[in-house]
């Protein structure tokens, strides 16, 4: 035996695809081996800060009321892990606005998650890092949200950077690793230079610069958001410029846009295949945005076991393997490389959750990326104002106001 | 090998991860920020003898002891330790 060939048999992903399809009476049914190795706590919508780049549903006001229990959470975390998951992460909107994040983290450790809290940073005190670090909390993700803000800040050298600051030096100092994650659009990505100098600054050791992707309220404020491909190319240089510098102390990933590639990405891994998220109001979903599809009813946790969700529910089979495809995926030789891509992209831009990803080139509806990217060039949409979000906004939307901004797309994003 | 691991070298598991028994893998793994690998028996075998004192010799020493039928197995538990090095799973005590 080579080494070579010991490294691959010693070694295997865990991330595999294993569903099996069957025929039932005609019906294409779905018999998963999958497990749900990832869940996703989405535990509040309630946010303190407007990100104008949020993937949040705009209409999230529906659920800030209706949060589920503590003992709810603790009972999804057992279920869940039941069903194999082993990587927790614990976000929201702002996770920490809710008070019991601490009994979430001692029970995720109990079970033997991997946990990690996304977090802004906005309400994370020296008591509460404390108990999550004795609680057994592994990791912590600080977002830099707010982003031109802090930036601003962080040239001018005042209050969000110097809040930052603290923070990263509270996440440091309780042994954790300072995972630093950035969301990049218009606004900030010329400033990708003072973006990483910043980010050395605070002593991170993982930058993460994940250009937005658009849905949820990104998506209403995408003519305002995205930025042009030189702007991109640009920023990648000026990383890779940064990454030679830096070495290996600061590890940096940059996210390209999916607008601007070839081929979707392969969305959450698959539809059902590894990914499960919980909701604040306890909607169990296959990914963040799959609300915006039409006719599916997904399962919630006051109502039904998270067994059953993942297994059995119509939702989470729906979209399951490739039975479900139509040209050109279905005898794409890619179609195992990106599963189609997303499905809730199909439906917001091409009304067709069926339809392969428009970000395809090969898809038929591929004009309409195109389109966007012109849109976003186009100065008398860029100078629309850029809707922020916030519960009065989202009272706005779910009232069926803002219709200008959404009428485009093919359901409320 | 790249990483040149001596008989006399202390391994640990790295900062961050965690190297745990699944269930319902029926396997061991290891966690980390964004990630995990489920590791085959061999593997396994060799990581969770990892106590802080034990030497790359020692290890290599019991498993041939427990494994006494294995063919060669010092070539593959020292592939393995060059393996999870590379891969920044272990560090060097
Ligand atoms: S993106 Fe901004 S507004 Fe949305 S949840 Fe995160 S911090 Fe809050
Ligand atoms: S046609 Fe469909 S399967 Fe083929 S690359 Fe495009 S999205 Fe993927």
């Amino acid at each position: 035996m080579t080494q070579a060939s010991l490294g691959q048999s010693v070694v295997q992903k865990v991330v595999q695809k294993t569903t099996q399809a069957q025929q039932n009476n005609g019906v294409a049914a779905n018999i998963t081996h999958t497990q749900p190795l990832w869940l996703l706590a989405e535990v509040t919508y309630r946010c303190p800060l407007h990100c104008a780049f949020c993937y949040n549903p705009t209409d999230y006001d529906k659920h800030t009321q209706n949060e589920i229990s503590t003992e709810d959470w603790i009972k999804v975390l057992r279920d869940a892990r039941k069903l194999g998951a082993l990587q927790l992460g614990i976000s929201g909107g702002e996770p920490l606005l809710r008070d019991d994040i601490e009994d979430i983290v001692i029970e995720a450790r109990k079970l033997g998650y991997y946990s990690n809290l996304i977090t802004s940073g906005v309400g994370l005190t020296e008591k509460r890092i404390q108990a999550f670090k004795e609680g057994g909390l592994d990791h912590i993700q600080l977002s830099m949200h707010d982003i031109t803000e802090e930036i601003n800040n962080f040239i001018t050298n005042t209050k969000t950077f110097e809040l930052k600051k603290k923070v990263a030096a509270m996440i440091k100092g309780h042994g954790y690793p300072m995972v630093l994650n950035v969301v990049m659009h218009r606004y900030n990505i010329g400033h990708i230079k003072e973006i990483l100098e910043m980010a050395e600054a605070l002593g991170a050791d993982y930058v993460e610069l994940a250009n937005t992707q658009y849905y949820g309220w990104s998506l209403v404020n995408r003519n305002q958001l995205m930025p042009t491909r030189e702007q991109i190319d640009h920023a990648e240089a000026v990383t890779n410029e940064f990454r030679a510098k830096v070495g290996k102390k600061m590890q940096i990933f940059f996210v390209v846009p999916d607008y601007f590639a070839e081929r979707p990405k392969k969305c959450m891994n698959g539809w059902g295949e590894v990914f499960m998220i919980v909701t604040a109001e306890g909607t169990v979903l296959p990914c963040h945005s799959a609300r915006v599809l039409p006719g599916m009813t997904f399962p919630n946790v006051r109502e039904h076991g998270l067994e059953w969700a993942w297994k059995d529910s119509p939702a989470f089979n729906k979209y399951r393997g490739d039975d479900w495809m139509k040209e050109p995926c279905r005898t794409c030789p890619e179609k195992e490389n990106d599963l189609g891509g997303c499905r809730c992209q199909a439906m917001m831009l091409a009304g067709d959750p069926e339809a392969a990803d428009p970000v395809c080139s090969l898809s038929p509806h591929h004009h309409i990326i195109e389109q966007a990217l012109k849109d976003a060039q186009n100065p008398v949409l860029q100078a629309q104002p850029i809707i922020f979000r916030t519960d009065k906004n989202s009272k706005k939307i779910i009232a069926g106001e803002l219709k200008e901004r959404i009428e485009e797309f093919h359901a409320v994003p | 090998m790249e990483n040149n691991i001596e008989h006399s070298d202390i391994y640990a598991i790295a900062h961050h991860h965690r190297f745990q028994w699944e269930e319902a893998q029926q396997s061991y793994v290891i966690l980390f920020p964004e990630g995990m690998v489920k590791l085959h028996g061999g593997a396994g075998e060799v990581l969770k003898r990892l106590d802080g004192k034990a030497t790359v010799g020692d290890i290599v020493a019991e498993l041939k002891a427990a494994f006494p039928d294995a063919d060669d197995i010092e070539t593959d538990i020292l592939g393995m330790f060059d393996l999870a090095v590379g891969k920044a799973w272990l560090r060097k005590l």
